[in-house]
């Protein structure tokens, strides 16, 4: 019962960060924010994920091990993402002077002058 | 023994073409890039032959190739298969990526004498990362492992798409990669939560296994979404124009000939092969009305546009929508017209990945010759370019689904189908798009062949030989043509029953 309480408690963890994540990426617009929001999100399936692996543990384990295996190798990728999407907006930063993706008006104004 | 023997080919064939691509990185970065020439014209060949074998070796056993990595059974391990559908496409993927890297050889080689360049050496190691990363796609059982491939694609194609390095292109980049991570954190929550039901991601177990309840609906729907976001279907598609138009040539060509159709693959394996039984509910006429809904959009905004290569991303909008017209015609209850429209979503998907690399190309050559892609100052230019323009007009007519050419047998296929199961609306659309696309198409050649008011002057020359490419690759659309009018065979192979050869 005890168990049974955490493990609900890690799951509405997991989807109230999903949510954020989502809200955050979609009402956020600078490009930093939404590079966090992702993460968020990202937390979020990965808790789920332990959630997952801790309902499912068999006799004698403290959990499923396999879905402990896919959060390790879903954190590397969601580094590497991270990793690559801050170079781009480094690369950004660099090219234009301003971390935003609102692309139509400012350019050609810029290129006027 | 045979069955030993055949399975020892098969783990050659599978595995190597996976590894081949990637061990044309791993050289490139240990022997630098004085020999990068060398080592493309090593592994491009190399990794081509493989793929044909492998495709060959599929047909002519008539059952998919299954190779169980270090002996480890699923669920525990994870099997490589190939069955029909992904030997076709490993063979589209090679063809596509040979032709487009003979073209972009002379763009992206490297100064001989002159200190190393950066660019050739990160878009060669993009393009052999972007292939493996296809394959394993392609080859793919396990619905975790088919997430890192997923990420992988992704990987290689966002920085494909700013390789130029300006500002747009970067923002470009950068949305497309915010979009991209958005659906792949949505295909993990599925797998998790798949996973968490069923206790198994190998798809052939989960199709034993899963039934109709709501947590598969909310996995399906989440993993299904996330893929529609990489697939570009509207309303997804934002990311897309600017992404494919900003690319250089030879990167938009692989990106909106390819790269899209990883993610729709992908969505096809999970919709009849994992779970058939999403076919009984309102998902395949909700993906068809989106498809439909971007066969318009997509169009319609194509004729809009006063920038060629903007035009034909928007085109490949539009013509992402036609493959999804499959779902409810190749999965309708009535069976004896489901396999003529599951070759013919098929064909689409080859047809428009020869026309639209070759109109790519072509757009490319336009821009390197005239120094601008503005269509309104095209007046003339297809005197100067014939050969160019030929193959914009060729790709185009398979586009516009005129005969003979894939794109008609394709369109031909979905619409008997529809007509046959009584989907009339769905024939309707495909009516519409082509002629859509025959505007479209027709807007550009119509400008390029009469004289406008100040004749257009070649600023750089091109030379014949990437002429020559993309136009080869706008007579492999033509030629899909003569493709027989029927269920092809090679793609039935390793279906489930529900899509075997009931053809009336």
């Amino acid at each position: 019962m005890a168990i049974m309480n955490a493990i609900t408690i890690f799951g509405l963890c997991a989807a109230a960060l999903v949510g954020l994540g989502i809200f955050g990426l979609i009402v956020n617009p600078q490009p930093l924010r939404k590079i966090l929001a992702i993460n968020i999100l990202g937390s979020g399936v990965f808790l789920m994920f332990g959630v997952i692996a801790r309902r499912g543990a068999a006799a004698g384990l403290g959990g499923d091990p396999v879905p402990q295996a896919m959060v390790i190798t879903g954190i590397v990728v969601a580094f590497s993402a991270t990793a690559l999407a801050v170079a781009l907006l480094l690369r950004l930063v660099l090219v234009s002077g301003a971390a935003t993706l609102e692309a139509e008006a400012e350019p050609s104004e810029k290129d006027g002058r | 023994m045979a069955a030993a023997e055949t399975s020892s080919i098969a783990g050659l064939l599978l595995v190597s073409v996976l590894i081949l691509p990637v061990v044309g990185i791993l050289a490139q970065l240990a022997l630098g890039g004085r020999f990068l020439n060398w080592i493309c014209l090593a592994v491009f060949p190399a990794s081509f032959g493989v793929s044909a074998a492998t495709c060959a070796v599929v047909w002519s056993h008539g059952e998919p190739l299954i190779y169980i990595v270090g002996g480890w059974q699923p669920p525990l391990g994870i099997a490589l298969r190939a069955d029909g559908i992904s030997a076709a496409m490993m063979l589209v993927t090679a063809i596509i990526i040979c032709a487009v890297a003979i073209f972009a050889r002379v763009e992206f080689t490297q100064p001989s004498g002159a200190p190393e360049a950066r660019a050739p050496f990160v878009f060669w190691a993009l393009i052999l990362a972007l292939w493996s990363a296809l394959n394993a796609l392609f080859l793919g059982c396990d619905l975790f492992n088919l997430y890192v491939a997923l990420e992988l694609l992704t990987f290689a194609a966002v920085p494909l798409v700013c390789l130029k390095g300006g500002e747009a292109t970067v923002k470009a980049a950068l949305r497309y990669l915010l979009f991209a991570l958005l659906g792949s954190m949505l295909y993990l929550m599925g797998t998790a939560l798949l996973y968490g039901a069923y206790g198994t991601l190998d798809i052939t177990l989960l199709a034993q296994r899963v039934h109709p309840e709501r947590v598969t609906w909310i996995a399906a729907a989440l993993m299904t979404v996330g893929l529609l976001t990489k697939t570009a279907l509207f309303p997804l598609h934002l990311w897309l124009p600017p992404a494919h138009a900003g690319a250089p040539a030879a990167g938009s060509a692989v990106l909106s000939a390819l790269v899209v159709k990883g993610s729709f693959f992908l969505i096809v394996r999970l919709w009849f092969d994992a779970m058939p039984g999403l076919g009984h509910t309102a998902g395949p006429q909700l993906l068809a009305s989106l498809g439909a809904a971007a066969i318009l959009f997509g169009s319609v905004m194509a004729l809009r546009q006063q920038r060629l290569k903007l035009l034909v991303a928007y085109s490949t909008v539009a013509q992402i929508g036609y493959l999804f017209l499959m779902f409810p015609l190749a999965m309708a209850a009535e069976q004896s017209w489901t396999s003529l429209a599951w070759t013919g979503g098929w064909l689409q998907l080859f047809s428009h990945a020869f026309a639209k690399a070759a109109m790519f190309l072509a757009a490319g050559l336009i821009a390197d010759a005239l120094g601008h892609d503005r269509i309104n100052d095209l007046g003339g230019a297809g005197r100067l370019r014939p050969l160019t323009f030929c193959t914009f007009g060729l790709a185009g007519l398979s586009l516009i689904g005129v005969p003979p050419s894939g794109g008609f047998v394709a369109k031909w296929l979905l619409l008997s189908a529809s007509v046959a199961e009584g989907q009339w609306i769905w024939a309707a659309v495909i009516v519409v798009g082509g002629l859509l696309a025959g505007g479209y198409i027709f807007k550009v050649l119509g400008r390029a062949f009469t004289a406008g008011s100040d004749a257009p002057v070649i600023v750089t020359p091109v030379s014949l030989s990437r002429e020559v490419v993309a136009f080869s690759l706008a007579v492999g659309a033509v030629l899909l043509g003569f493709f027989p009018l029927e269920p092809a065979e090679i793609l039935q192979i390793g279906r489930p029953e529900i899509l075997g050869s009931t053809v009336p």
